[in-house]
């Protein structure tokens, strides 16, 4: 009897991971799971494999969740067909090399980054590329420590946290100061770069933030760029897709617009882009919470009895008492 | 002489990939780890060095098997071992065993010392003792 048999408590109660992550040690790949490779002349049905993954329920979470977007879409899909194929290559015994999967989120707030983020590791959790596919989302503050040896640790403890999964660094452009060489930012990147080369396997870096700062960010951090093989940008929404996106917002709230609403919908999403601050899908989302608190106290203050319509229905006075209308 | 002690003491030392499958039982329970070294193998040497802090709030055991070989890296040729906390309703050690160990473990040595009326105490002496802490095993 080995000693792996005899594992003493991993024997009566299996860790709630069940097992289903890729075999670790080596980094042989995904799926390689020591079974005998296929024979030369075997072939394999796509459509089953393709079924058996899962993938499709995640790329169709993505498609319907999410307005717009189309070019991310197809990078996510492409993505998902290399893993799969991946896959399939290493039941046959041919050489796969797990591929880079660093990415760069850039695009204007509210443009949807953590989403996909969020959506892109469960779809690599799914395909087997990570163990657990959860997102550990930080910034700058949660990288960089206060003194000289405390930003190490705090960069490795965040890291760590996020192995098995995705580490989304937002506006990851504050962890390089320009102006200031001595700031200790510069020794996070350098072990985020170690880290991103030596446990590539381990976790996928994502950074997020606005094109150009990131392009200045990485033109003084070559090492950074060269790691990072997918740059996905996201643009804003056109006002079409804004509107989409405020309907799929209200349906899942269980509200509606009323007729004459729709347009005034509309020409509020049209002012508000306009104004400071705008901030695509999120803005539309405030919007809507605060169309809500007007709808909630007009009916409160009309007094009388209201029905199911009255109740789901947000009227044009629910926006036009907007700021953006003066 | 092959040292012996925590949960799996009296099997063969563990591969990486037996390792990692319980760090994912541990982590499972949500246990935190730290990583443990010394160079004195005295049985009543409790109180390693440690290698940096208990580690919080991870999923995954790729990042407990990165600060183990962190360690190993630093102490090729030291004992290292691996516990596990339950803060739960035990609050003790849920789990400890070797993850390193020397090549060459000298073994020990029975010292009796003769005192007052002819009572012997006995006494363990580790034979790389007789060495600096530092350059116990190379
Ligand atoms: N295409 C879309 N369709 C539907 N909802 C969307 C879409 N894009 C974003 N949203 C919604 O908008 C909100 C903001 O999106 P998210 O947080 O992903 O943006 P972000 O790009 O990460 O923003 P920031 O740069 O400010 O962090 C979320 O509630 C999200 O569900
Ligand atoms: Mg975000």
């Amino acid at each position: 009897m080995t000693a792996f048999d005899m594992r003493g408590p991993a024997h009566d109660d299996p860790p709630h991971d069940g097992g289903d992550g890729p075999p670790q040690g080596g980094g042989d790949g995904p799926a390689g799971d020591g079974a005998e490779p296929l024979p030369e002349d075997a072939t394999v049905d796509l459509a089953q494999e393709r079924a058996e993954s899962h993938v499709d329920d995640v790329l169709d979470v993505l498609d319907a969740e999410l307005v717009g977007l189309a070019a991310v879409k197809t990078r996510i899909r492409q993505i998902a067909a290399l893993l799969l194929i991946d896959r399939l290559r290493a039941r046959f015994g041919l050489s796969t090399t797990p591929p880079n999967l660093h990415m760069c989120f850039t695009g204007s707030p509210g443009t949807g980054k953590t989403t996909v983020a969020m959506r892109l590791a469960e779809l690599l959790h799914r395909l087997g590329y990570l163990r657990r596919g959860h997102l550990v989302a930080v910034t700058r503050d949660d990288l960089v420590g206060q003194y000289v040896g405390h930003t190490a640790p705090k960069t490795k403890e965040v890291l760590k946290r996020a192995m098995g999964g995705v580490l989304f660094i937002d506006e990851a452009y504050y962890l390089y100061r320009a102006e200031n060489e001595r700031d200790y930012g510069q020794e996070s990147i350098e072990i985020l770069l170690q880290m991103m080369e030596n446990q590539r396997h381990d976790l996928v870096v994502v950074l997020a933030g606005y094109k150009d700062r990131m392009d200045s960010f990485f033109a003084s951090n070559p090492g950074m760029s060269s790691r990072i093989a997918h740059h996905i940008d996201f643009p804003d929404y056109t006002d079409e897709e804004l509107a989409a996106i405020g309907d799929m917002m209200l349906r899942d709230a269980g509200y509606a617009l009323g007729p004459e609403t729709v347009q005034v919908f509309r020409d509020y999403l049209r002012r508000r882009r306009e104004q400071p601050r705008f901030a695509n899908a999120r803005s539309v989302r405030n919007a809507l919470e605060r169309a809500r608190l007007r709808h909630a106290s007009r009916l409160l203050a009309g007094g009388g009895r209201v029905g199911r319509e009255q109740l789901t229905t947000l009227l044009p006075e629910d926006f036009l008492s907007s700021r953006v209308f003066d | 002489m092959r040292i012996t002690q925590g949960t799996f003491s009296y099997l063969p030392d563990f591969t990486d990939e037996e390792i990692t499958a319980q760090i994912a039982y541990v982590l499972g329970n949500g246990w935190p780890c730290s990583v443990e070294f010394t160079d004195d193998p005295h049985p009543r040497n409790n109180y390693w060095e440690m290698w940096g802090l208990p580690m919080f709030d991870l999923v995954d055991p790729a990042a407990v098997l990165y600060e183990i070989n962190e360690c190993r890296r630093a102490y090729p040729s030291h004992y290292i071992r691996l516990n596990a906390y339950d803060a739960g309703t035990r609050q003790t050690t849920a789990l400890s065993f070797i993850v390193q160990r020397p090549d060459e473990e000298p073994g020990f040595r029975l010292d009796r010392e003769e005192s007052s009326d002819r009572r012997i105490r006995y006494r363990l002496h580790p034979y790389v003792l007789d060495r600096p802490a530092g350059q116990r095993y190379v």
